[in-house]
């Protein structure tokens, strides 16, 4: 398998591992130095760093989840991501590569009501360790700004 | 035309105290529409931003009051002013952008033109074009967007429709006033906005912010983490007319045990059973004088200001309609911050917003309660945590004292105070 075709999957593992409710093994993908940081697309257009979650290590990603799994009240939901092709914006032999893709994420709640939760553009940076990739930065974007209803679910 | 002081309604109240609030005050079309005329456009204050948000002669930003749609902007001289974003002519929005910095502003439809002090500067072809159409005879000083009157207070911008409000330092008065120079008076520096949109009457929210009996209990990151509960020494403060309020608390001011035991025994609360693996999230740098590490006072009818330890901003509610609301909360450090201190700003704010560990439960909250009381055809709130009758203050939290305060002060301004309503 191609490098490329390593960092397609991961891209594809990271919507279906959250879709399936498995965030911890999600939190795996992330390499052991990492960030991820979900920012409106409003606030990232006027140069803004105000960002709606923000984390700068895998502890703070794990104690994101153990919040959410543990402590936190939010709406019962189900996600589903659909995310479009990767574009491969900087393969560099050595450092990290950089890819984009876009999102829509899909909310269905317990009565089987489905919405159309948020929309908005990946913003990745991969590394290889052991030779397989894994995220150092995901920075979300979420074009919808105004967040319906609450976030609790990483995106 | 209806008489003035006809609401076209009347509540009966169960008591006289507001500690039974009938369901159909949140649901019902009448109530919303009266809403805007005697509380958004009555004798109140209404946030429209921060000067930081507008710093040079020309910026912009758009706003609301209620759902009504308003221009806050810096003319060259560098006074702030604020109009209806409504074209004169035939109703169209005339901005269209969130912000921006401009030398007038013109409606798309029929190019009408006005200034930044919200004047009717312009109207094409008013003269008719070769001696034909045209309304040359047209006052353009008598017809231009309503516009607002503007204070602002440490930068921080109110307007109001009313000719008869009251001075802005009287209505904030000394406790709004101080608050309000507690946060913001030194240089800001804004981060950003954080948005949502909740699927609940507005009301709701408003008695979420002063209900500090639901904190712990809800938000039970603070209490599971071990950083923040009811045990510690804070209260509730409110003005003179108990229309504003503030909860607040003092850092590490309860005993391990004495907190241990008094969540004993209370479901789906347990105390420090979880230990954060970068507990750098929920440090506290001393920053005020006070001692306080959370303040949210909360100003009549829909803004507050927000520390929660280091995470600084507004948070202002935003009425769409009678069925939803956007929470507009916008957050800022100090402009002599240096780069650590804006860094450990920016991850601390984890805590609040659509995301927040101590504040993602009230969008589930609130729209729990809004879908489930709207089929409660004459059913009521219960309000009497801290007590009934006489609206005080108190020094502890476990209360929701001040949502009476709220809908006293609600009640009076809609002309539907029940006879002898506590005030």
């Amino acid at each position: 398998m191609s490098r490329r075709e390593a960092v397609r999957d991961l891209v594809v593992e990271y919507g279906a591992l959250i879709d399936a409710d498995r965030l911890e093994d999600w939190v795996e993908l992330f390499a052991s130095d990492c960030r991820y940081s979900v920012i409106s697309a409003e606030n990232l257009a006027q140069d803004l760093p105000q960002t709606l979650m923000a984390c700068d290590s895998k502890d703070m990603l794990r104690d994101r989840v153990t919040a959410y799994r543990e402590v936190n009240e939010y709406n019962f939901h189900s996600d589903r991501h659909v995310i479009g092709g990767v574009r491969f914006r900087d393969e560099s032999t050595g450092g990290p590569w950089r890819i984009e893709a876009n999102y829509s994420l899909f909310q269905t709640d317990v009565e089987g009501v489905t919405r159309l939760f948020l929309v908005g553009q990946y913003d990745m940076s991969v590394v290889f360790e052991d030779e397989r990739p894994r995220f150092a930065d995901v920075r979300v974007v979420v074009d919808t700004a105004s967040i319906p209803t609450l976030l609790a679910t990483p995106i | 035309m209806t008489l003035v002081n006809d609401p076209g309604f009347t509540v009966d109240w169960p008591r006289d105290d507001y500690s039974r609030i009938p369901y159909w005050l949140f649901h019902d079309p009448k109530v919303y529409e009266l809403e805007r005329a005697r509380i958004f456009r009555g004798p109140v204050w209404n946030y429209l931003g921060l000067e930081a948000e507008i710093p040079k002669p020309d910026d912009f930003r758009t706003t609301f009051v209620g759902d009504i749609p308003v221009v806050v902007a810096r003319a060259g001289d560098g006074t702030v002013h604020a109009f209806v974003n409504r074209c004169a002519h035939r109703g169209a929005q005339i901005v269209r952008t969130t912000h921006g910095s401009a030398k007038d502003f013109v409606c798309i439809y029929h190019r009408w033109c006005y200034s930044l002090e919200g004047d009717l500067i312009g109207i094409p072809f008013k003269r008719g074009l070769k001696g034909q159409g045209g309304m040359a005879d047209f006052d353009m000083a008598a017809n231009g967007p309503e516009k607002l009157r503007v204070a602002s207070l440490s930068g921080m911008i109110f307007g109001t429709f009313s000719a008869h409000t009251e001075p802005l330092e009287g209505y904030l008065g000394a406790f709004g006033c101080g608050l309000i120079e507690r946060m913001l008076g030194k240089p800001i520096r804004i981060y950003g906005y954080q948005r949502q949109v909740i699927h609940a009457n507005w009301k709701f929210y408003a008695e979420n912010l002063r209900d500090t009996y639901h904190a712990s209990l809800l938000h039970t990151f603070l209490s599971s983490y071990g950083i923040d509960r009811a045990t510690q020494k804070g209260g509730v403060k409110m003005d003179g007319r108990h229309r504003h309020s503030m909860n607040y608390a003092f850092a590490a001011t309860d005993g391990q045990d004495e907190a241990r035991a008094a969540y004993a025994g209370n479901s789906g609360v347990s105390l420090d059973r979880l230990k954060l693996r970068d507990g750098s999230l929920m440090r506290y740098v001393p920053e005020f004088e006070d001692g306080m590490n959370l303040a949210t006072p909360t100003f009549f009818p829909n803004v507050l200001l927000i520390q929660v330890n280091n995470v600084l901003s507004t948070r202002q509610i935003r009425p769409k309609g009678k069925d939803a609301f956007e929470v507009f909360q916008t957050l800022f450090g100090y402009a002599d911050d240096d780069e650590a201190m804006t860094r450990h700003r920016l991850k601390q704010s984890n805590l609040v917003g659509p995301a927040g560990y101590v504040s993602m439960e009230d969008g589930e909250a609130i729209e729990l309660a809004h879908r489930a009381s709207a089929s409660s055809q004459g059913f009521t709130s219960v309000i009497e945590m801290g007590g009934r009758g006489p609206i005080r203050d108190l020094e502890h939290r476990v209360t929701d004292v001040p949502v009476r305060g709220f809908w006293s002060y609600w009640s009076e301004l809609m002309g539907v105070e029940p006879v002898g309503g506590v005030r």
